[in-house]
């Protein structure tokens, strides 16, 4: 469709993104932009119930059997970067996807977009960094596709994977069933994949010694079901980092959420670097966290589980939800002052000075 | 790096706080003149903890909110060209022009690039000789020296395709233009470290003196927003009107003294505009003569602007301490980061962008269906009763 052809008052409910007549980086930030995309353009075109709820990954029923179904796509640069690389992440990202469902996976999909004048050895560490995750998960690649883009077209390498899990019986994660008195836990400490993307990334070398978090989290999900198979909701802070998800649950779930500054694990290197940068931690990407709204009944039991397992022993409750002002996310800070943390609109930027 | 932790930690802040509290017996309004401040104080509370009698005024200090429109619309003209690669510092891109934004001029086949230092953009026009490479050269005596650096290196390395398009402004004839103001509420000043670690302390002494206004140079963590408080507070109690430098780990007297040589070098002083307050004399940068060359503005013949600034923005009252961000009829409703009128709402260093993010819950400008009756520290008591916690 040429840009004359373009009726954008035919859309369902086209306001929000009538002041952007074409496609800005933002809108694949995970913020405020990429959700009007998907709710006011992707979303009435496609129809259908199940899209609908929005969540991280699809809740299916077929034959009786409860599945989770999810898909991402990978376009990160550089392919390589410390503590991982574009195959774990296209492992890992859909893995986890499907873990917030309370879902373990059992089969991916892999489709590779692949830049004319890629080196082999290249294509190759990258499939078999994504086979060792995959092994790693105890998931496996069972279908797949190739193509190949023009020289130019590319950054090397893109990745989709989908996959496909089913949700054990009384599990149900959905932020609609937050309520007023569920605690908050973080797994672990935040903005580790961010900065690491960022300390190797073209023209913002620093020299900090961070590695990515990149992980699946199917087993520490495994660990919290079992002590506590009511949970809430989950989500893997990703894209927008911890104020997004907070900022989605708050909305769906119509509560307010608190958070107490201070107590979100942030490490030196990463609060370094965001200083230097002008960036805020709790937007800072993360690939092997999760954040959990948990029954205040249950909590303790589930922080315990969470601590017993390499990826959640640093999981520490950082706050809660909360009748007040309601779809807000508000944090109390380290000096005894307020803030509302919004969500972001696109992608955080390097401030000037 | 230890130093971040230091000053932030909540028992100093509170003997500060007490401090302050001790100190003051009546009004005083204080204007932090840097953007940086402005969001260290709100991101952090800071306001909300001093004493009521203490009035913290948000001052001009923003690089990207007082770029002139005109300078912005140039921008969008400059990288909208074919054979120019345009480089900017990532918080530009989003600072509505007329009608428009650099991350526009992208979407619509501009090379817009964002770049971290002048060098890389340097380094992007030894590359790509076949273009031109335009660096948005904006900000206060902090961006200036770097830039003026890669301008003296472009002419040391004869690269002829690489120019700047300049507006650097200076912050000492802003504070001399704000308190010249028949309005002014100003009774003293914390003065930006940053800046001073360049410039060193010696153009305030006159300042203070002849507006009888203590100037405290400050830095950027809360701690160093306190102390700044306390001493400029303590000046006032005792009616003295000194420099006074209270971020003495970053900031000599002198100044960075090769800083100040490569900006003698390169730039001269001219009258500049700043967006939403007009036109102050001597309060910019401009490359000199044996530079022109490297001006985008002269290289480009830029013509056809026609800026057009929103008739409810009031940024320019708010950037002169005059109106508080949510005291603007359009704050939080037509203007949001989302969809700002000025560059206060869309800059990570613009007072409303600071008052839209992180006030909007006092404010009262929560959407309504979001509005809650009760306080966010009353809300937040369970926590602390917690047991998991």
């Amino acid at each position: 469709m040429s840009d004359t052809a373009l009726d954008i008052t035919g859309w369902t409910c086209p306001a929000p993104l009538r002041d952007r007549p074409r496609v800005v980086m933002g809108h694949g930030g995970g913020g405020a932009l990429s959700a009007e995309l998907v709710q006011h353009l992707f979303a009435p075109a496609f129809g259908g119930d199940v899209l609908a709820q929005l969540g991280d990954s699809a809740a299916l029923s077929l034959g009786g059997v409860r599945l989770a179904f999810s898909t991402d796509s990978y376009v990160v640069r550089p392919l390589f970067f410390p503590g991982g690389s574009i195959g774990d992440l296209a492992v890992n990202g859909t893995v986890n996807d499907l873990a917030m469902s309370g879902a373990e996976a059992a089969y991916l999909s892999c489709g590779f977009i692949l830049e004319e004048g890629v080196e082999m050895p290249v294509v190759a560490r990258v499939a078999e960094a994504m086979g060792a995750a995959a092994r790693a998960a105890g998931v496996e690649v069972a279908t797949g596709d190739t193509k190949v883009v023009e020289a130019g077209h590319g950054d090397g390498i893109y990745i989709n994977t989908a996959g496909i899990g089913v949700i054990p019986d009384g599990v149900d994660l959905r932020p609609q069933r937050v309520v007023p008195g569920d605690v908050v836990i973080v797994s672990g400490e935040i903005g580790l994949h961010g900065v690491a993307i960022m300390s190797v990334r073209e023209g913002l070398e620093f020299g900090v010694d961070v590695q990515s978090d990149c992980a699946a989290l199917g087993g520490l999900v495994r660990s919290m079901l079992e002590v506590a198979p009511d949970l809430h909701v989950l989500r893997d802070p990703t894209r927008g980092g911890l104020a997004a998800s907070l900022n989605e649950i708050a909305a769906a779930s119509g509560t307010g959420v608190v958070i107490h500054e201070g107590r979100v694990p942030v490490p030196a290197a990463v609060a370094n670097a965001c200083a230097i940068l002008g960036l805020d931690p709790l937007y800072v990407a993360n690939e092997g966290k999760l954040v959990a709204f948990v029954p205040r009944e249950h909590a303790d039991a589930v922080l315990d589980a969470m601590r017993a397992h390499p990826l959640g022993r640093r999981a520490t409750v950082i706050g809660e939800a909360v009748d007040a002002h309601p779809g807000l996310v508000v944090a109390r800070t380290a000096l005894g002052g307020t803030r509302v943390v919004d969500l972001p609109i696109g992608e955080q930027l390097p401030r000037i000075c | 790096m230890k130093y971040i932790e230091e000053f932030q930690d909540p028992a100093l802040a509170r003997r500060l706080l007490d401090d302050i509290h001790a100190t003051v017996t009546r009004p005083w309004a204080l204007m932090e003149v840097c953007g940086g401040q402005t969001h260290t104080i709100i991101r952090h509370g800071i306001d909300q903890l001093l004493p009521e009698q203490v009035e913290l005024i948000h001052g001009p200090g923003c690089p990207v909110c007082v770029t002139p429109l005109e300078v912005i619309d140039k921008a969008l003209e400059i990288a909208s060209r074919p054979d120019v690669i345009f480089c900017s510092f990532g918080d530009m891109l989003r600072v509505p022009g007329t009608g428009r934004d650099l991350f526009q001029v992208r979407s619509e086949g501009g090379d817009v690039r964002v770049v971290y230092s002048p060098l890389d953009a340097l380094r992007i026009a030894q590359e790509n000789p076949k273009h031109q490479v335009v660096f948005f050269g904006i900000g206060f005596e902090t961006t200036a020296p770097p830039n003026a650096m890669t301008v003296h290196q472009a002419k040391k390395l004869d690269i002829p395709n690489f120019s700047l398009l300049v507006s650097h402004v200076r912050v000492p004839p802003a504070i001399e233009a704000i308190m010249q103001s028949p309005s002014c509420r100003v009774q003293g000043f914390l003065a930006a470290g940053h800046v001073c670690s360049v410039m060193g302390v010696r153009e305030y002494p006159e300042l203070a003196a002849r507006h009888r206004v203590p100037i405290v140079v400050t830095g950027f963590e809360p701690l160093d927003i306190l102390e700044g408080v306390r001493r400029a507070v303590r000046q006032l109690e005792r009616g003295e009107h000194t420099v006074d430098n209270a971020y003495a780990r970053a900031v000599r007297p002198e100044g960075n003294p090769a800083a100040l040589a490569m900006l003698e070098d390169v730039f001269e002083v001219t009258d500049r505009a700043w967006r939403g307050i007009g036109v102050i004399p001597d309060s910019g940068w401009r490359l000199s003569e044996r530079y022109r060359d490297f001006d985008a503005e002269h290289r480009f013949s830029v013509t056809g602007i026609n800026t057009r600034e929103p008739a409810e923005c009031r940024s320019g009252e708010v950037l002169q301490g005059l109106l508080k961000p949510h005291e603007c009829e359009a704050f939080g409703t037509l203007c949001t980061p989302r969809s700002p009128l000025g560059a206060t709402m869309v800059s990570s260093e613009g007072a409303c962008a600071a008052y839209y993010l992180y006030r909007r819950l006092e404010l009262g400008t929560v959407p309504a269906a979001k509005t809650a009756a009760t306080a966010p520290t009353a809300a937040s008591a369970p926590l602390e009763a917690s047991p998991v916690v």
